[in-house]
């Protein structure tokens, strides 16, 4: 038993000495477990978390303005009639049902909401109530379908925002049937009725507070709604062309990291020295590794999509043009980024635990295992500075959103900037192997 | 008409790390076809001045030429060749792989590469084992893979360091018999080792290095000269402790005597020998073992140096 002691404290003594096992030991799951419970905590549709939706009124009534003041009230949504300014420039015109619809091919929103013409009128109806069908002005709904929890939680709020903001349309409603099934209201009945109902629909003045809400069940609902899927409707399996994106990246970030790491065996057995006293420089070393490892790259991404393609059912026959474009940028990020971390590390295992520490750190924030679409908007942006965001965002435009070839630029132009930004680091840092 | 460059010409040469000087004014030089060896204590300077050869180490004074070259420049580094002390080669790869690696990266291509490879193969013997990987073969063959690694695209100066550390004294031999060959065709080279038998065996001129300089360099006679003197050891065991006249007669005339055994400087070998072995007779004490030692370079290295070559 001692002798076992003896053993357990020898291999203490060697994780005391080794830091990257201590990282990869202890401080790798902690960090992981940051990570992930960011993400998650954050995400969920929480009050913090709220869908974005575009709306448009096409109606502009007044049932429709206090429909869309209360959309804009509710917590869970985040309601915009117009797309959000940016900085300096001057507001930009109100949605209309294109550029909504375009905002959500674009994946700028999941949902967007029109009011149609005539939604005053006749806003609701009672669930089973005979005029429910009859003339009820329907909502519509324009969805992406990679986000299918944000269309079913507008539909869900969409009636209980109907039933908070508009109490005279329900109140009407109500009498309707009241009217229908008690066998007719008296003039004076209908009268006093009707200047209840105004008094309802007329704006409180300021400083007085609205009536207690309270949400109750719609039942079948009082708005008519109807979704139309404006992404991916014919879309077999809306995961895949994700999943073939995110997990193609990370993994690409792995292998690419791994053989850059021959630049560290290399240096430890002494064959850099060799080489270095040849013809090559440093340059064309880098240069070398980095050729070799964007073109295994390329072939791992190709088998991954056309894996996809053959058994998933991809449509990668036609994007290929596209498929080719952020392919090759991928894998040149990839592969500089790798290059990049191999060049910093000193040792193989210091690069096995930086290189674990950031590619899964990458992956995660950058949307490889959990769209940044469901993600809180801070991290949605914090994800913009890691490859696999950029990379899985254009193939999700040339796949998904199905794009020209030519929308994908701004993430071919962000993975060729940062290819280069990250060799440029490999080299300054490889000065170490130089010339002493 | 001007003279031939000299295949490898240093010029007091100075490199400092943080402070600590490594060469402090090196001057050698190396004529075509000869093979100088390096010898010196660990730190020593040995490395540096190999790696500064090798163009893998930048000078901070002095000049280094190769055939009349900087060492950094293309001309010069494919007139170079450096056979590391690591087995500095792929692992993985087969020797027909690394070698093509490294032919390649020498400049070689097509034609010339395959026939280089061809001839590398065939001189260290590994042409039946072409394919295998690297990883697989002995000690002696990964350090003979390592030499044509270093010469396959046939350099006029090569820097060969401690080429035979590890090896079992067949493929020593062997590794002797290639180096053997390089001189034969006119290849010069720089040879450092830690066994001065292989430095005495091999090296038509010797160089110790001590504190950064070039304390004394020569051939190996001039070097004995220089510094133990040119007398042999005579070596006398005797059966039995000698007794006290016969030991203090010996002392008087310079020689060390411990039990049994004395050690004699003798100028000359026939007379002194003969009157040393007269005087055991006399005192009737019998020899059984008579060794006549001439000096050795471990000699010169602890005179110069105070150290032993493996400190």
């Amino acid at each position: 038993m001692s002798l076992a002691l003896a053993v357990a404290k020898n291999r203490l003594f060697n994780l005391k000495r080794d830091r990257a096992a201590f990282v990869l030991a202890f401080v790798l799951p902690v960090a992981f477990f940051t990570i992930f419970a960011a993400i998650f905590s954050g995400s969920g549709r929480s009050a913090t978390n709220r869908i974005p939706v575009a709306v448009v009124d096409e109606d502009g009534s007044a049932t429709s303005r206090r429909f869309v003041a209360g959309l804009e009230g509710e917590a869970g949504l985040d309601a915009r009639t117009a797309p959000a300014a940016k900085k300096g420039a001057p507001q930009p015109p109100a949605y209309t049902a294109a550029t909504a619809e375009q905002a959500v091919r674009a994946g700028d929103l999941s949902v967007a909401l029109i009011i149609p013409k005539g939604f005053g009128e006749h806003p609701m109806a009672f669930a089973g109530g005979a005029a429910s069908d009859s003339g009820r002005s329907t909502l519509r709904v324009l969805a992406d379908s990679a986000d299918p929890v944000a269309s079913q939680v507008l539909q869900g709020l969409l009636q209980r925002v109907a039933m908070t903001s508009l109490p005279g349309a329900m109140a009407r409603e109500g009498m309707a049937e009241v009217d229908r099934w008690s066998g007719g209201l008296t003039p004076e009945q209908k009268a006093r009725m009707d200047d209840v109902l105004r008094a309802i629909d007329a704006p409180r003045p300021p400083g007085q507070p609205d009536p207690p809400r309270r949400a109750t069940s719609a039942g079948s609902g009082l708005v008519a709604v109807d979704v139309k899927d404006v992404v991916g409707q014919a879309k077999r399996n809306p995961l895949v062309t994700f999943y073939a994106a995110g997990l193609g990246v990370m993994f690409l970030l792995f292998s690419a990291t791994g053989a850059g790491g021959a630049l560290i065996e290399e240096a430890e057995s002494g064959t850099l020295d060799r080489i270095l006293s040849t013809r090559v420089s440093m340059v064309t070393l880098l240069l070398g590794k980095l050729v070799y490892l964007a073109a295994v790259g390329v072939v791992q991404l190709t088998l991954m999509f056309v894996w996809g393609w053959l058994v998933f059912g991809l449509e990668l026959v036609p994007h290929l043009a596209g498929f080719a474009l952020m392919t090759v940028a991928t894998a040149l990020a990839s592969s500089a980024f790798g290059l990049m971390l191999a060049s910093v590390c000193r040792t193989r295992m210091q690069l096995v635990a930086v290189a674990n520490l950031a590619i899964l750190l990458m992956s995660a924030i950058g949307g490889s295992f959990y769209p940044r679409y469901l993600m809180s908007e801070k991290l949605q942006r914090f994800g913009l500075l890691t490859i696999n965001a950029w990379a899985i965002d254009g193939f999700q435009k040339i796949f998904w959103r199905d794009e020209p070839v030519w929308s994908v630029w701004p993430q071919f132009l962000v993975l060729v900037a940062a290819s280069a930004v990250f060799v440029l680091i490999a080299r300054r840092v490889a000065r170490k192997w130089e010339l002493a | 008409m001007p003279a031939a460059p000299l295949p490898l010409e240093i010029r007091e040469l100075s490199k400092s790390f943080a402070g600590r000087r490594a060469l402090d004014g090196v001057t050698l030089s190396l004529s075509p076809g000869e093979i100088l060896g390096l010898l010196g204590p660990n730190g020593a300077g040995k490395t540096t001045l190999v790696r500064s050869v090798a163009g893998r180490v930048r000078p901070d004074g002095g000049t280094l030429r190769i055939f009349g070259m900087e060492p950094f420049r293309d001309e010069a580094r494919s007139a170079r060749g450096w056979v590391p002390q690591e087995i500095a080669l792929y692992p993985l790869l087969s020797p027909v792989e690394n070698l093509w690696t490294f032919g390649r990266y020498q400049g070689l291509s097509g034609a010339a590469l395959e026939a280089g490879i061809r001839k590398s193969l065939d001189w260290i013997g590994l042409a039946d084992r072409a394919h295998e990987k690297t990883e697989k073969l002995s000690g002696g063959m990964k350090r003979r893979l390592n030499i044509a690694a270093g010469t396959i695209h046939g350099p006029r100066v090569l820097l060969l360091d401690e080429p035979t550390v590890g090896v079992d004294p067949q493929s020593r031999e062997r590794i002797y018999a290639m180096i053997g060959e390089l001189k034969a065709a006119g290849v010069s080279l720089l040879y450092t080792t830690h066994y001065m038998e292989e430095a005495e065996r091999l090296c038509d001129r010797i160089a110790i290095i001590d504190h950064g300089r070039i304390i004394e360099s020569g051939t190996k006679d001039d070097l004995v000269r220089k510094t133990v003197g040119g007398r042999q050891t005579l070596i006398v065991e005797a059966a039995s402790a000698l007794p006290a006249a016969l030991a203090a007669e010996l002392s008087r005339r310079g020689g060390q005597v411990e039990g049994a055994i004395v050690r004699m400087p003798v100028a000359s070998a026939g007379d002194e020998v003969r009157g040393v072995l007269d005087r055991f007779h006399g005192a009737n004490v019998p020899v059984l073992n008579l060794t006549l030692k001439s000096p050795t370079l471990e000699q010169v290295f602890l005179q110069l140096t105070g150290r032993e070559l493996r400190e």
